[in-house]
């Protein structure tokens, strides 16, 4: 009897699975979408986590040290033996041209949970504890320094939080108007839907680029970069609705001819609820795919904006702005070190496809685990 | 068919009216007037600025001057640039050919040479061959045109290539012959067409093989090769005519972004087209300019819209026309 009961739970184990465990063990065998979900966690970790893990401040600038190349670390003493790492202090040689010299007279080991600069932890208590860093009298550019001797390294952690969180806050915006834009016109189906359906369409026949130029010449120029920061956002999230209102529209249309809809209208249920409680998250699936497969538009867009100094502005950092000065092509050739945002962006854009890939395939029904 | 062509031309009018108010409201909306920089322009005289005043009716309320220039624009006159000088439609015009030359070459190279390698890539599948392109369309999407342009310019200046880093022309352009002409604008063009078109073959070639592979999924490519088919007129003559069908849709938003798509390569490579001129028209606040650089970009996605509809109707017997 016992055994039967066991063999049988065995049986039954397969059905019990939800559609989301289901989607997670087939997201798990595919090795890509797990690697670029982890590089994307890593990476908005550091982004949120900046204050503590890069040894300088966003807006630091070292005058003296403009255009440093990245800081060279050894692991040798000069002997050829195995040591803590340590960095030599560089020297410019030549203030015109920008070069720089190591003076190998002085070895500055990287210390660890170093005293710093100040800074504030969600405003509710100040710090100076950072990650690593050197004595000072040197300084460490892992990645060079800029323009103005800012530290690269850590302005990617910074530039991370525009460039990264744009994405995910101006999806939640536009997705949140697509939604229920979508799933009313697909509801009421009809004149409103037609009506409703050709105001999206005029956003979408408006080529994108043009209208964000357009629309960020709409912010006055003497705006604070915080304000200009979230006007951005919700410019990309204003035009980026429309293309998900329709493909939601869709599926609400056929939605909306099933049993259990009209199960809802007959117990009573006000039009309101069934759109947002019956209709919507049986759109949950695509939703969740289209809305990762969609995160890189709006941070190519960004960067994009801020590259060609329009979107995000000084002193703020973001990955596009940190490019912009590569457009000068005499500081292009000779600081190379100035294109590594771009290379953040590449990464972040390959790994949500990757992940979006992923997710989709999984959460398609039709493929088995 | 003529109907149904004709019923979508009606169809495009209150598109195009949204359009246009949607890019005039646009530019209500930004600070100051259409005047506010003129105004500040020792060039330009009191009596010019009446003229403009009265002519775009720029003392009337705001939906007075939007039919006022509604009917201007059902004129070709698209109000008049001052950062130019001259009538937006001028510059604009001026610009056209060149922005047309960089994409419609780019966008026909990469045609060329996404399909056949789209579908050598479906047809091998997870052969070698189709895990290297496979990986490279990965990265052609993922990488943004600009950062690709400056680290083309990065490599071309550094290894001394000798290749123009901007610009279309050389110095001297007037006084060179034809064939020396069209050498340096080719020379000119080689890092924008291959930043343009490689973004575009990835999108392309991922398509194109995701399309061929659901095809030779399907029960008529069975049937083909159970009728003893060469494999070779199976793929081309059944699995790839099928797959060729939603592409359609796809070339014609690439006809439509054809003067728009490349805006940002070229402000990258200082072409002068019409995005480096719609980034300038932004920056200045040149009213007009803008407006009339929307309008055209929207009217070109609705033709290109209009064109793969139609294309797609000729092709496919099974859509029909009501």
């Amino acid at each position: 009897m016992q055994d039967t009961k066991q063999s049988l739970d065995h049986l039954e184990q397969p059905a019990v699975r939800s559609l989301w465990r289901m989607a997670w063990m087939k997201l798990k065998k595919n090795k890509m979408a797990i690697a670029g979900m982890w590089i994307l966690i890593v990476l908005h970790l550091f982004s949120i986590f900046a204050n503590f893990l890069v040894p300088y401040g966003e807006t630091t600038s070292d005058r003296r040290r403009t255009y440093h190349p990245p800081t060279k670390v050894h692991f040798f003493t000069p002997e050829g033996k195995l040591t803590r790492p340590y960095i030599y202090n560089y020297r410019r040689v030549d203030a015109v041209r920008n070069r720089y010299e190591p003076d190998t007279s002085k070895a500055y080991p990287i210390q660890f949970f170093v005293r710093g600069e100040k800074y504030s932890v969600l405003g509710l208590f100040e710090t100076d504890l950072h990650l690593f860093g050197v004595d000072s009298g040197a300084k460490i550019f892992l990645l060079g320094a800029d323009r103005y001797g800012r530290d690269i390294f850590s302005r990617l952690a910074f530039g991370g939080r525009r460039s990264l969180f744009i994405g995910i806050i101006g999806l939640t915006i536009s997705l949140s108007i697509g939604l229920v834009y979508g799933g009313v016109a697909g509801y009421f189906g009809g004149t409103v839907d037609n009506v409703m359906m050709r105001i999206s369409e005029v956003i979408i026949s408006i080529p994108s680029f043009y209208l964000l130029l357009a629309l960020s010449a709409v912010l006055p120029i003497g705006m604070p970069s915080d304000l200009r920061f979230l006007m951005i956002t919700v410019i990309l999230a204003f035009i980026g609705w429309a293309g998900l209102a329709r493909v939601i529209r869709g599926m609400v249309l056929s939605i909306r001819q099933s049993e259990f809809v009209t199960a809802a209208q007959a117990i009573g249920c006000s039009q309101f609820r069934i759109i947002v409680r019956h209709i919507l998250p049986n759109t949950m699936s695509y939703v969740i795919v289209n809305a990762t497969l969609s995160i890189p538009s709006f941070i190519l867009s960004e960067s994009g904006l801020s590259f060609i100094g329009v979107g995000i502005q000084h002193p703020l950092a973001s990955w596009g702005n940190m490019l912009s000065e590569a457009l000068n092509l005499s500081s292009l050739t000779r600081y190379p070190w100035l294109l590594v945002p771009g290379f953040m962006i590449f990464i972040t854009v390959l790994c949500y496809s990757f992940f979006g890939d992923g997710l989709r395939d999984a959460l398609d029904p039709r493929t088995r685990v | 068919m003529f109907r149904y062509i004709v019923r979508r031309f009606f169809y495009m009018i209150p598109m195009l009216l949204g359009i246009s108010s949607l890019s005039f409201l646009i530019m209500q909306l930004a600070p100051g007037d259409f005047l506010t920089a003129m105004q500040m322009n020792p060039d330009i005289s009191a009596e010019v600025l009446e003229a403009m005043r009265a002519r775009f009716w720029l003392d009337k309320p705001a939906y007075m001057q939007y039919l006022k220039w509604l009917s201007q624009l059902l004129r070709f006159d698209m109000g008049h640039s001052f950062l130019w000088h001259a009538p937006v439609s001028w510059v604009i015009g001026q610009r056209i050919p060149n922005t047309l030359l960089l994409s419609g070459i780019s966008t026909v190279i990469a045609w060329l040479i996404a399909l056949p390698i789209g579908i050598h890539s479906a047809v091998k599948q997870y052969s070698w061959s189709d895990r290297v392109l496979t990986f490279f369309t990965f990265v052609g999407v993922s990488i943004p045109n600009w950062f690709l342009g400056l680290l083309l310019l990065y490599v071309v200046t550094n290894m001394g290539w000798g290749l123009p880093i901007g610009g279309m022309t050389s110095v001297g352009f007037e006084s060179f012959t034809t064939a020396q002409k069209v050498a340096d604008v080719a020379k000119h063009m080689a890092i924008p067409v291959l930043v343009l078109s490689t973004g575009i073959m990835a999108s392309l070639m991922r398509y194109m093989r995701s399309n061929v592979l659901e095809v030779l999924r399907q029960d008529f490519i069975t049937t083909a090769r159970a009728k003893g088919l060469k494999e070779r007129v199976v793929i081309y003559k059944h699995a790839v005519r099928n797959a060729v069908n939603p592409l359609i849709t796809l070339f014609g938003f690439q006809l439509g972004s054809i003067l728009s798509g490349a805006a940002l390569t070229e402000i990258v490579m200082n072409w002068p087209g019409i995005g480096s001129l719609m980034l300038t028209a932004v920056r200045g606040l040149d009213y007009y300019l803008v407006m009339g650089n929307l309008v055209i970009g929207g009217v070109m996605l609705i033709v290109g819209n209009l064109v793969a509809d139609v294309l797609l109707a000729v092709s496919d017997p099974r859509i029909r026309f009501e």
